[in-house]
């Protein structure tokens, strides 16, 4: 599985403080050299792999509190990449980007890591926690997909208005985190383009999971044993926080906390917050 | 020039504040408070008794399609309605135009190519096969298909059914999606070597390269008449002549809605409230259901998101003069209906092969059969010969029944 790792130039740094180690960004080729993941990364200390959710990457004030104490990995899921957005038709199957992602963590040179993810990529951790137990060492879920209740449906965000797609992911959807993700009207220009970046963004991570967000992982969670939090935004509007029984009754001593004032994106709604509880978490 | 009548199979009785009280007409409209399986029954042999009516007054074809989970059209399966109509039209030189069976939700999709040969065998070769990529409420919403797969199952299902009529030997398919290992189809179409081919689509950029790729003819299947089809049209016909192909008129398509009484007041009184009935609430649906993320291709996304002009203007608030005056429907006299059609659409768009909507929401059995037989006797006969003169075959129209010209038969209610 050797993929290659291309050096990129730095990027802008983020965050509200001028932090020790800058942004670094690369661009990771795998899959036969079909599928180019790019992946931003910052911090020093022990590794963790954040995988992101449905709407796409951008480096945010959790990534940043996280790289305070870890350096943090965060790639692209494929398909999401600025202009390669047909590699995302290389992969058939959730299986296939399981092995991708394997395949990204051999070129990163990163043997273990903690996995930390949201919604889609809370999922995405979970699997490839489950083929490959020895890269995680331990699991950090925000408001995580993958499994169904007929009782509790989640809500099908891709079916949504675009103006109905902030007061789903957010608690408060006039709020900072909803209008980093969703420019307001008055620029036109950066609406449309954020319009086009997000519905590729959910199509492309979809692809796995429509129309039911239940693809087997009941059948493989059980290998993963290491330590797992969950951590759910109290007003998950989208995969309400009754899913995390799902994990913690499959998971040996997995713990969950809630988050106040957040919905299905409490990382960024309350990057403080939900950064202290995984810092606290990986710390121990 | 071939003008075939289409027919959707809506529910003609909605309760008047159904688009306000329900959320959509397709995909979750809840039947046992919308509809009775009796009365059902009465809309799939009236609409099979107009579309019989149409053939007998001297239509060249007669469509049928498919739709799943919805009251605006459901006929789940359009070949169950073909082969009907396949009997009943023994002996006339009436196209069966299925428009059709959608690959992506038939599995494994070469029963396509078996029903349709059946439909060919039936017919005696009278076979137009439409093979449509399918709504997303049908395909990815009623029917799971994931989105960002949908084209390409399509694409793939599609050269599977070529390959399965014409092919000499039996073959092993290891595509992408579907694994077979022996195909031989039995039974293969009686037309050489396959029925012809017509993929519908809507507007979609990458649909008109398919097209002209693969040599059929494109259908425009839009709901809001010539005017607003002529950009994606004229850029249809660009994209024929860069890939070198003859502008053949009868390698377009275009569905219309029309309506035609004794004068154009008269068609106001007898058409406007079927006609609002079926913008206001057969076309009911939530407007991300027609396209959810992935279901588009990347470029064709970046186009309809940009250009304000492919997105379509809200029809809740236009009343039948809109409809009329906007060309969403072509309604009046005989004289005002042959007119518009021959300029706007026919000529405007440079269709070879038309197709008219003549029952329209819901409107009634009787009223349908009245606009039916206008039609066939005031306008079609002044449209046929349109594109004569300039000698073009229409490569996609079954052979045998090209230079034919459907005898009116003794009209009579066969119910």
């Amino acid at each position: 599985m050797a993929g290659r790792a291309a050096r990129g130039h730095p990027a802008a740094r983020g965050g509200r403080e001028e932090y020790l180690t800058p942004l670094r960004e690369r661009t990771v080729s795998v899959w036969q050299d079909q599928v180019h993941l790019r992946v931003l990364s910052k911090g020093v200390g022990p590794a963790v792999l954040f995988f992101h959710g449905p709407w796409g990457l951008t480096w945010d004030p959790f990534l940043d509190e996280l790289a305070q104490n870890f350096t943090v990995h965060a790639p692209e899921h494929p398909g999401t990449t600025p202009g390669a957005p047909d590699e995302i038709y290389h992969l058939d199957g959730l299986w296939d980007l399981v092995v991708c992602y394997e395949e990204l963590l051999e070129a990163l040179g990163v043997a273990s890591a903690a996995f930390v993810g949201h919604s889609f990529g809370a999922m995405v951790a979970c699997e490839v926690a489950a083929a490959r137990p020895d890269r995680a060492r331990r699991v950090a879920l925000i408001d995580p997909l993958g499994f169904w209740r007929d009782a509790d449906p989640i809500t099908n965000w891709m079916l949504l208005n675009p103006g109905q797609l902030p007061g789903h992911i957010f608690r408060d959807p006039d709020g900072d985190a909803a209008r980093r993700m969703f420019p307001p009207g008055d620029d036109e220009e950066a609406m449309l383009a954020a319009r086009v970046r997000l519905s590729w963004a959910m199509g492309a991570t979809g692809k796995f999971i429509w129309p039911i967000p239940d693809k087997g992982l009941k059948k493989r969670i059980h290998r993963v044993k290491v330590p797992t939090l969950l951590i759910w935004g109290k007003e998950d509007r989208l995969v309400p926080p009754v899913y995390a029984e799902e994990f913690v009754r499959r998971i040996a001593g997995a713990r969950v906390q809630t988050v106040d004032d957040a919905g299905h994106a409490p990382h960024l709604e309350q990057p403080e917050t939900v950064a202290r509880m995984v810092r606290d978490f990986l710390s121990q | 020039m071939k003008i075939s009548a289409f027919h959707l199979m809506p529910h003609r009785e909605l309760p008047p504040d159904f688009e306000k009280r329900y959320e959509s007409v397709w995909v979750t409209p809840p039947w046992w408070e919308l509809a009775d399986a009796r009365r059902v029954g009465q809309y799939y042999n009236w609409t099979l008794d107009e579309l019989l009516y149409a053939a007998r007054s001297g239509l060249d074809g007669v469509c049928t399609n498919e739709h799943h989970q919805n009251a605006y059209g459901f006929m789940p399966s359009p070949n169950l309605m073909g082969s009907v109509l396949a009997k009943l039209t023994t002996g006339m030189n009436v196209a069966i135009v299925q428009m059709g069976a959608t690959l992506p939700t038939s599995n494994p999709p070469i029963r396509v190519a078996e029903e349709y040969a059946m439909l060919d065998c039936i017919s005696g070769g009278r076979l137009v096969a439409g093979l449509p990529l399918g709504s997303a409420m049908d395909v990815n919403l009623c029917y799971g298909i994931t989105p960002m797969e949908h084209r390409e199952r399509y694409r793939e299902a599609f050269a599977l059914t070529l390959r399965a009529w014409q092919a000499r030997e039996i073959f092993a398919w290891n595509g992408r999606y579907y694994q077979l290992a022996n195909v031989n189809l039995w039974p293969r179409p009686i037309q050489q070597p396959h029925p012809p081919v017509w993929v519908p689509g809507s507007g979609s950029i990458s649909t008109f390269d398919f097209a002209v790729d693969n040599d059929v003819c494109y259908c425009f299947l839009s709901y809001s008449g010539a005017r607003s089809a002529r950009t994606m049209m004229d850029r249809y016909w660009e994209v024929v002549s860069e890939k070198g192909r003859e502008a053949n008129p009868y390698r377009g398509g275009f569905l219309q809605l029309v309506a035609v009484s004794e004068t154009d007041a008269r068609a106001e009184e007898d058409y406007a409230r079927h006609v609002e009935y079926f913008y206001h609430k057969c076309l009911h649906v939530p407007g991300p259901w027609f396209s959810p993320p992935g279901n588009q291709d990347y470029r064709s996304l970046v186009a309809t998101t940009s250009n304000p002009v492919r997105r379509p203007e809200t029809p809740k608030n236009l009343r039948y003069r809109d409809f009329v005056e906007k060309g969403y429907v072509i309604a009046g006299s005989p004289a005002t209906v042959r007119d518009r059609l021959k300029e706007d659409v026919i000529r405007g768009l440079r269709v070879g092969n038309l197709m008219v909507l003549l029952q329209i929401g819901s409107m009634p059995h009787e009223l349908a059969l009245k606009n039916i037989d206008l039609f066939a006797r005031e306008v079609l006969p002044h449209l046929r010969d349109t594109w004569d003169d300039e000698g073009w075959v229409n490569h996609w129209w079954p052979e045998g029944l090209r230079g034919a010209t459907p005898q009116r038969a003794a009209v009579g209610r066969s119910t």
